[in-house]
């Protein structure tokens, strides 16, 4: 029976939200820590884990995700991603220039190719991007639902 | 060559449809389609990374558009075409075959570019770099500067929407 109390969608899609919405999740964390190694990256897997989001905001309505991932903090998550991929091109000026590798330097380890560990600053960009990506369109998607409320 | 030109085609067509469709939601849907063309076509010319951002992006930005169209009906963007305008459009639409096919002689044939640098990454990226998907070496290590470029777009563009829809918000408080 559908409760018309209750916000968000039936409870099929509520529940089919509850099993599928962690995978949703782990996939894009996925993308994101084998972006150096598979196809994807920092961009295609922040998208990914604000879709997640997105995801339980349709189904059980917009206070259930706002008590998940309120504006407020994918904001100070937004910025914390922008500040933490600046960070990461700055310290490679204590080796030689900006954006400098300064974990693997010029001439990485031959052992370490095709590793999760391997390729220096390359997965930490990636999660910069993913935090910056992933926070900032969960937040215009946030924005764009109060909008229509207060219309 | 030939599926290419036949999801070419298909996108074409769901463009079209998309103009012309009088149903607002329906039109949405048919920008869903041509997304998800293009992304079959990054799939096709082996570009897979290109192939998962276009399909990730393409549902997010359907979400929002079908969360902004809403449930009502009957609202139409299309007029009714008046001879002057269907013979302007005719006008354009020869004017821009003639120059592109002028245009596209000259291009360097398919998949044979003109910059040989992308041979250089090729051979030297991993071991320059250590990682395994060169798409990624490339966008973070040799161009990082460009993806910092990226970046700085997405943050001032997020700036934007925050700062413009948030004061209508409280205005109306």
């Amino acid at each position: 029976m559908i409760k018309k109390s209750e916000p968000g969608m039936t409870i099929i899609v509520k529940t089919i939200t509850r099993y599928t919405v962690a995978l949703i999740l782990l996939f894009g964390i996925y993308i994101v820590l084998h972006g150096h190694l598979t196809p994807g990256g920092g961009f295609a897997g922040g998208v990914i884990v604000a879709l997640s989001f997105v995801h339980i905001m349709l189904a059980f309505g917009k206070e259930t995700a706002i008590k998940k991932m309120s504006e407020k903090s994918s904001g100070i998550l937004e910025s914390l991603g922008a500040i933490l991929f600046v960070t990461i091109a700055l310290l490679g000026l204590t080796a030689g220039y900006f954006f400098f590798n300064f974990i693997t330097g010029q001439k990485p380890l031959e052992t370490s190719f095709f590793r999760l560990f391997s390729s220096g600053i390359i997965p930490f960009c990636n999660i910069a991007i993913c935090l910056k990506v992933g926070a900032g369109l969960f937040g215009i998607f946030l924005a764009l639902i109060f909008f229509k409320k207060n219309d | 060559m030939l599926d290419l030109q036949i999801l070419l085609i298909f996108m074409i067509i769901a463009a079209v449809v998309a103009v012309e469709i009088k149903d607002m939601l329906g039109s949405v849907v048919a920008v869903g389609a041509i997304g998800l063309g293009l992304s079959m076509c990054f799939l096709l010319l082996q570009a897979p990374d290109l192939a998962i951002v276009q399909l990730v992006v393409e549902i997010l930005s359907l979400v929002i558009l079908i969360r902004a169209v809403g449930i009502k009906n009957g609202v139409s963007a299309v007029k009714k075409r008046k001879i002057f305008s269907i013979v302007s459009v005719l006008l354009f639409i020869g004017l821009f075959i003639y120059f592109s096919t002028k245009a596209l002689i000259e291009l360097p044939s398919f998949g044979n570019p003109i910059m040989r640098v992308a041979e250089r990454y090729l051979i030297s990226g991993i071991r320059e770099t250590g990682a395994a998907n060169l798409v990624s070496a490339i966008i973070l290590d040799y161009r990082a500067f460009d993806t910092l470029g990226e970046a700085t777009v997405l943050f001032t563009a997020v700036i934007g929407v925050l700062a413009v829809i948030r004061r209508v918000g409280r205005k109306s408080k």
